[in-house]
């Protein structure tokens, strides 16, 4: 026998999990997303994809090298990540240097300064987007519309999203009815022939992606099924108060970055609950918020908002809502 | 209405039962058995021989003393040649009786014949009183004394036996082997264990991993009333107890309580078939099962052993040590323990030795916690394996209390299923101790 | 615009107002009325708070101090006597002296003397690896390497040495307060009498094995030979389980039984060198 022998406490095996496996494994499942906006917005989207993947990668890189100085993690994929759903939230025409402030707000101040990986108490990737949207709400709100300008970076043809539509219609007085002839049909809404952030345009991708990572058992059904649900029985009931003044819950579902929110930011693990009920209780606090915003508030859409106000409360949910123990019924010792 | 499994948790590691086709066969009768004294949970047996004695096998050669405990058998016969500190799998110098073999002599009041005596002629209580002879421990690795088990505390009532049969453990075969080989005698046994209970059902619970067991006992069971054959859906932990009396008859032990508040016993097949050695044919415990296994064991195998055979020997037996060899150990690679020495005798509870090379013994490599939540997913007592990790290394062992940590049962799901590779149940081991000790000298 | 203002300046300071008188009156109803010594002792104390004492922290010290109003059995290992000296007469009491101490190392088991037969992997907890085995080198009493003792010293007066694999106590910053003795799962640290001139020696084992099975495991273990304990004129040493131990208030420091160890298990710290005699010492700073 060559080797002395190790001792170490059981378990002696180890599953085949890993770090590496899941986060790859959430890239592998935005691919469908990124194509469909490649393919819609051509070269902008691609520009600020790569732009966002490679300036946050850069960021992990020189805060672990230089500032926290310890070995680099970059490997890993978790920042490849953050760039690639950063860049998901934003206009395919945003000029490159908002995605690189965006990026380094999201790694650097969203991510490593909690302490790097699983330290965060925010999605990162949403720290950025809305960083963006307080400091330049004209460039984050000026959608490219499809197969306009497909191989232009600048000076796109833009316009408003679905959302937003409606949202400015019916502040001005406009029928819905009359609005509904200016969005696009729900068909078109889901394959994503819309205008929006790169993310925000084919539901069918985003669920394709979310059902591989289902199967995959990268994520639990429980954020998404409870979120997209809550959503859709909040906004019906609002459709069957008032079917005049309120749109109905298909395209709520449809609209907006509530797939991609519900799907791919709401389920990052570490900003997420620990149990499943609380994941479904966060679920559902993510879908009521993204109503109020969306229909009530001052913004159009109100998915990172909810999103990031819930990551707030996740420490709490974890407190509330323990996974079911084995032998609850009688108090211990 | 039965359940298939149990409902909280659990994990599905690479089964690796590569001996599973090799029948049970006599390891040799090691030239020096080193058997130790202290082979069960509880105070240590009484010596009760002299250097220099002559021993036949399965005479007896130390006594349980206090009120657990067990006795101890010599499993060779030969002269005793010192009585010392060996090392045991305990992974320390432990007090043993080292025998030299002569022969193979045994005492004349075991009964050899190889037939099956099926009738049972014994009152509850000389049952129990022939288990406490014969120094029959929980064979399945806990080694907890079967007399006590099966001594139903006052107030409590016991309305069935669970066999366990189940063998989660990745590579262990050495329970499935019993019940194709030997199951008349294990039903028998399992007969013996009702009637000294006093219980009028049975369930034999069997991963459908082992379709060869579940067949071949559910024909025997036609003969034996009372006795139902339970297959389950395979899942790591179910051979622990609570989990298995959730897959069975869908009761749950109370948080700090014994199985027994749910009226079920659960015993291994291997205690079972030890219990029918014992009660009928009067032979006390000096041998066992061992399976010896490992992805690059040449011969894996399930052997028939002396107890205090050294696991050098077995070794040799299957073929000899692989020369990657760097961890061994004994039992199953979820729940055993690390050998640190080959010198180490086979002891009562010693299901198999699993050899494993370099590339499968590395840990993987420790990074952050990313929070994904599989630890409280897989966790089969439904505990926060994260949290009370996190608590273990900040010291807090109160808050640790309060997050149930006694109730750990120790099966590694979390540390397993860990993507960051955290040791999840290595602090949760050290903070239970502390707990524990902070319990007991709050009850004094 | 101006009635605003006033109506403002008039809530708030009516608020104010009736708050003030609220939280006087609630002052008074819950003050505590503590004994003003405790504030002065407290105040002295060293305020690191290490537990040296046997108290939880330095304040409650103090307030057991002046509930029982008398310094026996209270001692604070950080401040020393000249702490005990300033405590004395606000509590009106005379303090006796207590002979300082250190903590001391009685292991030597380096990865030179005794060689590694396994090795370990897992978290480095010397509790944890006490429960799996009898440690990489075999000695079941000898040091694990975990560095228990070091993550419990609060005042950063120990670290792990890498090449021997053994703690190392910084001995200007050891405060005696006893963090490490209690943290070490196998007591192998003790805390002595500093000694004379800082002059200390000692057993540097706690092996209670048979001599031919501690001497396999480590070179330099305590093989119970007893050749010290018939050196030593003054009895100061007493030979238990195999083991020797030197009791302080008894020896002389002459050194006679460190030059009989066979083994050289015996320890001396800070002597000057001695002529001719290769002296092995367990310290790096001494």
């Amino acid at each position: 026998m060559a080797n002395l022998l190790t001792i170490s406490g059981s378990p002696h095996i180890h599953g085949d999990q890993s770090i590496r496996k899941i986060m790859w494994g959430v890239v592998i499942a935005l691919i469908p997303a990124l194509l469909v906006s490649f393919w819609y917005f051509g070269i902008g989207a691609f520009i600020v994809t790569m732009m966002a993947v490679l300036s946050c990668v850069v960021t992990e890189f020189i805060v672990q090298k230089f500032i926290l100085k310890e070995e680099p993690t970059i490997s890993d994929g978790s920042a490849v990540i953050t760039g690639l759903l950063l860049a998901m939230n934003v206009p395919g025409n945003l000029p490159w240097w908002m995605v690189v402030i965006g990026s380094i707000i999201s790694i650097g101040v969203a991510k490593m300064s909690f302490g790097g990986l699983g330290k965060n108490p925010f999605n990162p990737a949403l720290i950025g987007r809305v960083f963006l949207l307080i400091s330049f709400p004209v460039a984050m709100t000026s959608w490219p519309l499809p197969f306009q300008n497909r191989w232009v970076f600048t000076d796109a043809i833009t316009g408003p999203t679905a959302l937003g539509v409606i949202k400015e219609g019916l502040g001005k007085g406009d029928s819905l009815d009359n609005l509904m002839t200016r969005i696009p049909s729900y068909a078109e809404m889901l394959i994503g022939n819309m205008g929006g952030s790169l993310g925000e345009v084919s539901a069918l991708a985003i669920l394709l992606g979310g059902l591989y990572m289902i199967i995959r058992r990268i994520i639990t059904w429980h954020i998404p099924v409870s979120y997209i649900l809550t959503v859709f029985i909040f906004a019906g009931i609002l459709y069957l108060i008032d079917p005049s003044k309120f749109i109905d819950p298909v395209f709520h579902l449809l609209a907006g970055g509530l797939m991609l929110g519900a799907i791919f930011m709401a389920t990052d693990m570490v900003t997420s609950p620990m149990s499943k009920t609380g994941m479904v209780v966060f679920g559902f606090g993510c879908g009521i918020l993204t109503m109020l915003i969306r229909v009530w508030g001052a913004y159009p859409e109100g998915v990172s908002f909810a999103i990031l106000i819930m990551n707030a409360f996740v420490p709490l949910i974890n407190k509330g809502f323990k996974p079911a123990k084995f032998g609850e019924e009688v108090k211990h010792g | 209405m039965l359940l298939k499994t149990f409902t909280l948790g659990g994990v599905h590691p690479e089964e690796n039962k590569i001996s599973s086709g090799q029948p049970i066969r006599k390891a040799p009768i090691p030239k020096t058995a080193v058997v130790p004294i202290a082979q069960h949970i509880g105070a240590p047996a009484e010596i009760i021989i002299a250097k220099g004695d002559k021993v036949k096998t399965g005479q007896l050669i130390a006594r349980g003393q206090s009120f657990i405990s067990a006795n101890v058998h010599a499993p060779v016969s030969g002269t005793v040649t010192k009585i010392d500190e060996f090392m045991d799998s305990s992974g320390y110098r432990k007090r043993a009786i080292q025998i030299e073999t002569e022969g193979d002599e045994w005492i004349g009041t075991i009964d050899r014949d190889e037939k099956i005596d099926a009738t049972i002629k014994r009152s509850r209580e000389e049952i129990i009183q022939l288990i406490k002879e014969s120094g029959i421990v929980g064979m399945g690795g806990a080694t907890f004394p079967t007399h006590i088990k099966m001594m139903v505390p006052q107030g409590k009532k016991a309305d069935c036996l669970i066999i366990n049969g189940v063998e989660c453990e990745p590579y262990l075969t050495s329970d499935h082997r019993l019940m194709v080989e030997r199951g008349e005698e294990l039903m028998i046994g399992a007969r013996i264990l009702m009637t000294a209970l006093g219980v009028e059902k049975a369930y034999i619970g069997i991963e459908n991993n082992k379709p060869d067991a579940i067949d071949h006992l559910t024909n025997l069971s036609k003969r034996f009333p009372g006795i139902t054959i339970h297959p389950l859906k395979v899942k790591y932990p179910q051979g622990g107890e609570k989990q298995l009396i959730k897959a069975i008859i869908n009761r749950e032990v109370p948080s700090g309580k014994l199985p027994i508040e749910t009226g079920c016993i659960v015993q291994n097949v291997g205690t079972a078939i030890a219990v029918y050695e014992a009660v009928q044919k009067n032979k006390p415990l000096f041998e066992r099962v061992v399976t010896v296994t490992g992805k690059s064991v040449r011969n894996p195998c399930n052997l028939l052993v002396r107890i205090g055979t050294p696991i050098s020997v077995l070794l040799e037996e299957a073929g000899g040590i692989p020369t990657d060899t760097r961890k061994v150990i004994n039992g199953g690679p979820m729940m055993g323990k690390a050998l640190n020495s080959l010198d180490v005798p086979v002891i009562k509870g010693m299901s198999g030795v699993v050899v494993m090379p370099e590339k499968e013994a590395r840990r993987p490599k420790i990074s952050n916690c990313i929070r994904c939540a599989r630890c409280t997913f897989v966790c089969p007592m439904g505990l926060s394996p994260y949290l009370i990790a996190q608590m273990a290394e900040a010291r807090l062992e109160e808050r640790a209390e309060a997050e149930r940590i006694m109730d750990c049962i120790e099966c590694g799901s979390c540390s397993f299923t860990c993507p960051s590779g955290r040791p999840l149940l290595d602090n949760i081991r050290v903070a239970k101790s502390k707990v524990g000790q902070i319990i007991r000298s709050r009850a004094k | 615009m101006n009635s605003a203002i006033i109506f403002v300046v008039a809530t708030l300071s009516i608020l104010g107002l009736v708050s003030a008188v609220i939280l006087y009156f609630i002052a008074r109803k819950f003050k505590v009325i503590e004994d003003p010594r405790i504030d002065q002792i407290a105040e002295i104390l060293p305020a690191a708070n290490c537990g040296g004492c046997g108290f939880a922290g330095c304040r409650n010290f103090a307030e057991s101090i002046v509930k029982n109003e008398s310094l026996d059995n209270m001692f604070c290992p950080v401040g020393g006597n000249e702490l005990l000296k300033l405590i004395a007469p606000i509590i009106g009491q005379e303090a006796v002296e207590k002979d300082p101490m250190i903590a001391v190392l009685r292991c030597n088991g380096s990865f030179a003397h005794a060689p590694l037969k396994t090795t370990y992997e897992g978290i480095d907890s010397c509790f944890f690896m006490n429960a799996l085995h009898a440690g990489d080198n075999g000695c079941p009493y000898g040091c694990l390497g975990g560095g228990d003792c070091v993550i419990a010293c609060t005042f950063d007066a120990m670290y792990m040495d890498k090449e021997t694999g053994l703690p190392v106590i910084i001995q200007d910053k050891c405060v005696a307060c006893g963090a490490c003795v209690k943290a070490c799962p196998r007591n192998i640290l003790e805390l002595r009498p500093k000694g004379k001139k800082d002059r200390r020696i000692f057993v540097g084992c706690v092996n209670r094995e048979k001599g031919a099975v501690a001497k396999k495991n480590c070179e330099v273990a305590c093989i119970g030979c007893g050749k010290c304990v018939k050196e030593c004129k003054f009895e100061a040493i007493s030979m238990v389980n195999n083991l020797a131990y030197i009791h302080a208030e008894k020896c002389t420091l002459c050194r006679k039984c460190v030059a009989v160890c066979p083994t050289d298990a015996i320890h001396e710290l800070n002597f000057p060198e001695r002529k001719k005699q290769v002296v092995e010492t367990e310290n790096k700073e001494a």
